[in-house]
């Protein structure tokens, strides 16, 4: 190597340093592997083992309860996909951890619920039923779209070049304002609303495992919806804008890409995606709440972080298993009291010993 | 230093004449309330290398990254084929046939070096031409062909240079920027990229290149400016310049 690159690339570096905030983000180092680290590694794996011998052993006592809890735990889980992609879409192209995604999702429980129960008395399973149902679904994704769309514009775009923590704090702040909203008294109000479903509580047996009609529904929906998602990001014009807007946006501007445009479709996709997952839990529980949306905003969160942050697979695969784990808690091990504690256990002992989750890579790139 | 290996006919002492492809007047810049670029005018006629050249922070880059739109500049005037720039978003700016190869290289590192080239011609349309161009970058730079399925960030230093020009050259423009060109490249790959760059001129794109390897950059360019601490110092044509003694001491080493 010539003399001439040592003296110039360290005042080029400073220069751009200086001279644009994403290079800033860039050049952010992650940290280096530990030799400690070796142990820790070894320490996860045995946790996790420790995991695999309990499932093993409870499938062995109790099959068909685990199959039951297992039907339960992939419905559940694919909910938590729908609104783990919202995080980890917004996540992957600016960076953001969107706190309000959670809340974004109540809102469109309680207005699915509306359409569905309120205007069109939905109760059974009917042909005009499926057609209200599918128009609250239409609405719900439309409408959590735009709000989204809407917050993007009004906030977190002035805060794009601002420090991380202030769009951090602003989410949390919309997170706030969309739990007023929800708490109004012709949305969800103060406490628990019920409303009534296309399926209640009918399911059908395989064997003897009760599978719920609901469960069927939301994989119908969920599945295809997923599809879309992977074809949408891999093989459109779109979705090749938004990888380069999340990789280098001064790079992608000088492709002649459209930054604001590509953010604000992201927060779309994401927001519509959220719309879904509403109107699912919601005929599927039956139960709205204004505060729903911390909760199942949590676990959706710990679902994109468990298949690693940023990932679209990830956060799919990491919503299954968030949904299949808390289902078979459920039944075998602590009981519905302790969910939350198994999810913040799984988020703090993946901060510890996988940071980057399953799916993630922890390598730097950029150079 | 390192120098192209064929230097080009001696050009005419004179600067060719006819209308500007790019002028920039009097433009002013400014990071919040520190002025990068103070005055600097500019003229590139279609056909030419117009060189830029200077020290560290003398405002080349802040010029380029202007004329792309990914600046705003406080004051002044870019005209380019007669129509005003100032104002427009980067990602018009492209449209209008300006593609610029930034400083850095700033390539799409997850990215294969196809789909690199691919979003080089994120504008285009034209499935035919589109390809002819793809063809056109990887006989310029061989290499980018042998590694056409690698992603883009495990490449060394010059390939990643090499993809960032021919990333610009898809999109098909009537003037390419080129940023720094040289950075951090080994010398036998500075040639190889200057050789290449006059070649681009000579299939008829004109270049706007900001380098601080001045001798190389002086050796290929037709018309050149030097800048100073965000001021425009001196301009005259490129070959003539390589004989000035003030030019030689200040940026060539003598």
């Amino acid at each position: 190597m010539s003399l001439r690159q040592n003296q110039v690339l360290p005042a080029a570096a400073r220069k751009e340093r200086f001279m644009t905030t994403s290079a800033i983000a860039a050049s952010e180092v992650k940290p280096h592997r530990r030799p400690q680290e070796v142990a820790a590694n070894s320490l996860g794996l045995l946790l996790l083992a420790a995991v695999g011998v309990w499932l093993i052993y409870e499938l062995i006592a109790h099959p068909q309860q685990f199959a039951s809890l297992l039907v339960i735990g992939v419905g559940n889980g694919a909910l938590y996909a729908l609104i783990a992609l919202g995080y980890t879409m917004v996540y992957g192209i600016i960076e953001l951890i969107n706190f309000s995604h959670g809340d974004l999702f109540m809102l469109a429980t309680v207005l699915s619920g509306i359409v569905a129960a309120s205007w069109f008395s939905v109760d059974s399973f009917t042909f005009a039923a499926v057609g209200a149902v599918a128009l609250a679904l239409l609405i719900a994704i439309v409408v959590a779209a735009t709000v989204n769309v809407a917050a993007e514009r009004v906030a977190y775009r002035r805060l794009r070049r601002a420090p991380k923590l202030a769009p951090l704090i602003t989410a949390v702040g919309l997170s706030f304002m969309y739990q007023w909203v929800g708490q109004r008294n012709f949305m969800s109000g103060s406490a628990p609303k019920q409303w009534s479903t296309m399926f209640g509580n009918g399911s059908f047996s395989i064997g003897s495992v009760r599978v719920p009609y609901t469960t069927l529904v939301v994989l119908a929906v969920t599945i295809p919806l997923l599809l879309v998602m992977v074809y949408l990001v891999q093989r459109t014009r779109a979705g090749k804008a938004m990888r380069a807007v999340a990789q280098d946006q001064d790079a992608a501007r000088l492709m002649g890409i459209d930054v604001d445009r590509t953010i604000a479709f992201v927060f779309a996709v994401g927001g519509g995606l959220a719309g879904a997952a509403g109107l699912l839990y919601l005929q599927s529980v039956g139960t709205s709440n204004y505060n729903l949306g911390f909760r199942l905003g949590l676990i959706a969160f710990t679902a994109a972080v468990l298949g690693g942050i940023g990932n679209l697979q990830g956060a799919v695969l990491g919503g299954f298993l968030i949904g299949v784990l808390l289902s078979l808690n459920d039944g075998f091990l602590l009981g519905p009291h302790w969910s939350m504690t198994v999810v913040f256990t799984v988020l703090i002992t993946l901060m510890v010993f996988k940071p980057e989750g399953i799916l993630g890579t922890a390598t730097t790139e950029k150079v | 230093m390192s120098t192209p290996t064929d230097a080009a006919p001696a050009q005419p002492g004179v600067r060719k004449s006819g209308e500007d492809l790019l002028t920039i007047e009097d433009i002013h810049v400014y990071y919040g309330n520190i002025a990068a670029v103070k005055g600097v005018s500019i003229s590139v006629k279609p056909g030419e290398i117009v060189t830029l050249i200077g020290s560290n922070g003398a405002g080349k880059s802040t010029t380029l990254r202007t004329v792309s739109g990914l600046l705003r500049p406080r004051t002044g005037k870019i005209t380019f084929q007669g129509e005003s720039l100032v104002g427009v978003p980067g990602h018009k700016v492209v449209s209008k046939g300006i593609c610029q190869s930034p400083e850095g290289r700033r390539i799409f590192p997850k990215m294969s070096v196809e789909e690199n080239l691919e979003l080089g011609a994120f504008l285009r349309n034209d499935k035919a031409g589109i390809a002819a161009d793809k063809e056109r970058v990887l006989d310029l730079f061989p290499r980018l062909k042998e590694r056409i399925a690698q992603k883009a960030g495990t490449m060394s230093g010059g390939e990643q240079q090499m993809l960032a020009v021919g990333r610009a050259l898809m999109g098909s423009p009537k003037l390419l920027l080129l940023d720094e060109p040289s950075m951090g490249l080994a010398p036998v790959l500075v040639d190889l990229i200057f050789d290449t760059i006059r070649t681009i001129r000579d299939q008829g794109t004109t270049v706007l290149v900001v380098e601080q390897n001045a001798l190389a950059a002086l050796r290929i360019g037709d018309y050149a400016y030097v800048l100073e601490s965000g001021h425009l110092k001196q301009e005259g044509i490129a070959r003539e310049m390589l004989k000035d003694d003030s030019i030689v001491k200040a940026y060539l080493g003598g």
